[in-house]
């Protein structure tokens, strides 16, 4: 048998691959560098990296090709796009991470053992932080262009393994965030399998892994229908798990609240990001001929988890959780851009990932604000009276929110109306509507923070506003600038996008 | 200065200047406050006088592209209707802020942010009325939920953070619901002939009567709730309760005729067919809000909630002008619009002001105060008959034009109706009678008449309020050809008045 070299296109993988060497070095930086040098370098390595692979994405911004490296990547404009709002929602959570107030100094301690007080009293702080969320983000970049299962498959899990263990990293309430690590863990394990399940029927059905090969047994028809149901009914597990639509939401509110705050930020905006673009990817080239088999399950899904998702955030009194539950609304409303099949819905969908990821990071580096001495304070009755401590920190959540509620002139009315008048245009009318009216609910746990935040009077209990770093002021800045920037002004962001916007096949 | 862009920029203007005032010289942001919306009436008043009043065309229009990718422009123009709705919003404003000089007091936030709000309102009330891109019309509709929830919540009295919250919640949910009717709208002009927001080009789509019929309900009950018509009313008794009298005066006289501007403007122009499927029941709604409106002010033992009642009541008389689909019906309803603002003005502000000196809004609590305050209780019984439309008020002529309107088709929500002024009597000269005649009621006799800046600030109101109840052709040759053209295009025609000795 003759062996033949495989050819990669280094400039197209550029993104991923200077990730990757970013992520070596951060490792190599963690066991060699002097501890007092490591916080500075490792910032530095990982800002450097992020910011280099966007460049490289901006520059191979018009290029399609399938061959990138045997046909398991494609880089088309939809890649392009999502892989630079991926980078640009993960530089702006490092500025978060880059407050290692949040992250415990040993994770291999014990929580509360002499290990761990030795390691924090001696200013030993770890910072594998950093490498491993470049692990995680070049797995992002990954996921929404791999081009057949099994690079799909090693992309989730790339993406994914990092995210376990970062989610354990907390300083504070250090069991509390072990614990929502190994659930996260558990139920991610169990998802991957399914998804392998759903891959493995896939296969069954078609003979190929590749997402073209899918899509011509698709299209050529006489294929085994049973399997190609339930691959598409379980691969759909695994990616709705990644997204945390209902009923595979149960991880989010844990995780969110027990995961230190800036890896919050990152995860649920960037891994967002990601698992919808290769959803979209996935559904709008292999499964688009087989509509009638998944929309109507989506549309199911997607009508439970944005009004499951608001119904339950009502009843939330924390302020991470209120935003896990926020975010499983979104994801349904997220999934309308699924169904819709067709370009203007792909178009919204990723306008609606951008904005939303940005909105999100915003959101949650607002939170790691609001701090007593013993940390961040996330209980909503302490968040009373905010806007009067501090207005301009309390006015910059409420934009955040109001963006989540979809009020005109902030991003995310023009996310959400784009995302509805698409679902619409396909006539999935039933999502729209029920899109709508989760919205008024939505909109009232919302508005209760900012009625919290404004017309309550503060408690003196030592809640206050610390800002940590400039870096993170800089994030702060940055998500509201976009977020009201996309809500009055969007035209040259969705011409951007819509000039580019088509997938290759 | 005929520039619809430039006279909405103009408060935008005053509210920058507002923010680089010294926090500490409260006189100077209330100074460039008064002096913006003074700037702005005027130039709305410049604007009415170069509007050609024969022209049913759109006016001043100007058009700008702003989301090319969904069609959507920033579009201005105004008819007649609009631009008495705009004349009597820039007119209210200078009086709010000069009558309500100290109310920004008690409030949450400084003085400064609560007159940066009300300009940063007043940019949208002119641009809600001027919108002819219905995605604009939509985000400023929206929007200005936003200054006017934290005007009620960080200014009002007593629940207000209650009140604003109720407030916003159900206008969202009109709004969602109109959104949802949008898309539909903005999906449908895709299939016919390119996507589009364009008013004008709306109006052509064709639609099945079930699609239309849907829309029109989206729409009509966001409007229901603005305007606010029974049984989508229970938020407004209760926010104007606890906003202060000026943040009332500007809900209900400018930001609640949003509602019934927008069921002529969008409801009649876009749905024709559907319009006259629901007529009857909005007619009924329209009737039993008169009398239901005009019964629960009777009861009222707290001013500011008697007042919202009344409007309660006054705008079933304006839906129901609108639904008449005559144009006296139509006629009178956008000059009923309009006197109520001024005559709910009147009321608000002057009860505003017996409020903050009794430290008390239960009527029975005031007594005699036409002995103690002469000038202040004068200037409140001429708001009540106002209210109570008694001729030779501006709101006579209104409502007897949407009663006629109304008869020559629909007679018996005609007489019906007619016993809402009978009502109206009854919860004016009631509040009237308890709180200005008798015996002055024991802590009462040291109240302080009307200053000299309350004085200047109610004149213009009560002078419009009688000019126009003598006179009202200026505004009525402004608004007929605008109505009569609306009716027309409906398809309708006046009925001919029937001869009562034939």
């Amino acid at each position: 048998m003759e062996f033949s070299a495989p050819v990669l296109n280094y400039t197209l993988l550029s993104p991923m691959l200077i990730l990757l060497g970013g992520a070596l070095i951060g490792v190599l930086v963690e066991a060699f560098m002097s501890k007092a040098l490591r916080p500075i370098t490792q910032l530095s390595v990982t800002l450097g990296s992020l910011v280099l692979a966007l460049f490289q994405v901006w520059k191979i911004r018009n290029e399609q090709s399938t061959g990138a490296a045997m046909g398991s990547v494609v880089i088309d404009g939809p890649a392009v796009l999502l892989q630079a709002s991926i980078l640009i929602i993960s530089i702006i959570s490092v500025f978060l991470i880059a407050d290692t107030e949040q992250f415990t100094a040993l994770a291999a301690s014990l929580p509360g053992s002499e290990e761990e007080r030795h390691a924090l009293q001696t200013g030993n702080q770890v910072t594998e932080v950093y490498p491993l969320t470049l692990f995680a983000v070049a797995g992002m970049l990954l996921f929404p262009v791999s081009n057949d299962l099994i690079t799909l498959f090693v992309a989730l899990e790339m993406l994914s393994l990092p995210l376990y263990l970062m989610a354990g990293l907390s300083r504070r309430r250090r069991l509390a965030s072990q614990e929502s690590a190994l659930k996260y863990f558990l139920l991610g394990a169990f998802s991957s399998a399914f998804f392998l399940f759903g891959a493995a029927f896939l296969y069954g059905y078609s003979a190929s892994i590749t997402f073209a090969g899918i899509r011509n047994a698709v299209v050529g028809g006489g294929g085994n229908d049973v399997f190609l149901l339930i691959g598409i009914a379980f691969l759909s597990v695994g990616l709705l798990f990644k997204v945390g639509a209902v009923p595979f939401h149960a991880w989010s509110p844990d995780v969110y609240q027990g995961a230190p705050t800036p890896v919050t930020a990152f995860m649920a905006a960037a891994t967002k990001v990601a698992a919808f673009g290769a959803m979209l990817r996935i559904y709008y080239t292999s499964f688009a001929n087989a509509q009638w088999s998944w929309t109507p399950m989506l549309t199911i899904i997607a009508i439970i988890t944005m009004v499951f998702g608001s119904l339950v955030a009502i009843a939330q009194r924390d302020v991470k959780r209120m935003l896990a539950y926020s975010s499983i609304a979104h994801a349904g409303f997220l999934l309308t851009g699924v169904i819709a099949l067709n370009k203007p819905g792909l178009e919204a969908s990723i306008f609606y990932l951008f904005a939303y990821g940005v909105a999100t990071v915003g959101g949650f580096a607002i939170v790691t604000l609001v701090r007593d001495s013993a940390g961040e304070v996330t209980d909503l009755n302490r968040w009373k009276g905010l806007g009067k401590r501090s207005p301009w920190v309390a006015t910059a959540f409420a934009g955040f929110l109001l963006s989540f509620a979809g009020i005109p002139l902030t991003s995310g009315f023009i996310g959400k109306f784009s995302i509805f008048s698409a679902a619409y245009e396909s006539g999935a009318k039933s999502v729209v509507i029920a899109g709508v009216l989760s919205s008024v609910i939505a909109a009232f746990f919302y508005i209760r923070v900012i009625v919290l935040m404004f017309f309550t009077d503060p408690v003196e209990d030592g809640t206050g506003v610390e800002i940590p770093s400039s870096l993170t002021s800089i994030t702060v800045i940055f998500s509201i600038i976009v977020t009201i920037a996309l809500g009055v002004y969007p035209a040259p962001v969705l011409n951007f996008i819509s000039t580019l916007a088509t997938f290759i096949r | 200065m005929n520039s619809l862009t430039l006279l909405m920029l103009l408060p935008i203007f005053g509210s920058v200047a507002l923010a680089a005032t010294p926090k500490a010289n409260e006189t100077l942001t209330k100074q460039v406050a008064l002096a913006t919306t003074l700037i702005v009436a005027a130039a709305t008043i410049a604007m009415a006088v170069s509007f050609q009043r024969d022209n049913v065309d759109l006016q001043f229009v100007e058009k700008y592209s702003w989301i090319p990718t969904f069609g959507i422009n920033f579009a201005v123009g105004i008819d007649g209707l609009a631009l008495v709705l705009i004349l009597m919003s820039t007119i209210l404003a200078p009086i709010v802020v000069l009558a309500g000089w100290n109310e920004a007091h008690g409030g949450r936030w400084s003085v400064k942010v609560f007159y940066m709000l009300i300009l940063v309102l007043e940019t949208m009330m002119i641009g809600v009325f001027a919108a002819t891109d219905v995605f604009l019309f939509y985000v400023i509709f929206e929007a200005m939920l936003i200054p006017v929830y934290f005007l009620i919540g960080g200014y009002g009295s007593g629940q207000r953070s209650a009140a604003a919250v109720k407030f916003l919640i159900y206008s969202l949910f009109g709004g969602l619901l109109m959104l949802a009717s949008i898309i539909a709208l903005y999906v449908m002009s895709g299939d016919q002939g390119g996507h589009t927001f364009d008013l004008q080009t709306l109006s052509h789509l064709q639609m099945s009567s079930t699609t239309q019929n849907f829309l029109f309900l989206g729409f009509f009950i966001a409007f229901a709730i603005k305007a606010p018509l029974w049984p989508l009313h229970t938020w407004l008794p209760d926010a104007a309760e606890s906003a202060t009298p000026g943040t009332s005066v500007l809900l209900l006289g400018v930001l609640d005729k949003v509602g019934t501007f927008g069921m002529i403007r969008y409801c009649l122009t876009l749905f024709p067919d559907a319009s006259k499927t629901f007529t009857p029941m909005i007619l009924v709604l329209a009737v039993i809000s008169i009398v239901y409106g005009a019964f629960l002010a009777i009861g009222q033992r707290d001013l500011k909630r008697l007042i919202a009642f009344t409007s309660i009541s006054h705008f079933g008389f304006i839906t129901m002008g609108i639904f008449a689909m005559t144009s006296q019906g139509h006629s009178g309803a956008t000059l009923y619009m309009f006197n109520h603002g001024f005559s709910t003005a009147a009321l608000f502000l002057v009860g505003g002001w017996m409020i903050s000196r009794r430290g008390s809004s239960t009527i029975a609590d005031f007594g005699g105060l036409q002995r103690v305050t002469p000038v202040m209780a004068w200037s409140f019984f001429l708001a009540g008959m106002s209210s109570l439309a008694l001729p030779g008020m501006s709101s006579f002529v209104s409502e007897f034009l949407v009663l006629v309107g109304t008869f020559t088709r629909y007679p018996v929500h005609a007489v019906v109706a007619t016993f809402g002024i009978v009502l109206a009597a009854l919860y004016i000269l009631i509040p009237v009678q308890k709180a200005l005649h008798g015996p002055t009621t024991p802590g009462n006799e040291n109240l302080s008449d009307l200053n000299l800046r309350e004085k200047i600030a109610i004149a213009p109101v009560i002078a419009i309020i009688i000019a126009l109840g003598f006179y009202p052709a200026p505004l009525l040759k402004v608004i007929n050809p605008a109505s009569a053209h609306v009716i027309a295009q409906l398809g309708f025609t006046d009925p001919a008045p029937t001869n009562g000795d034939k």
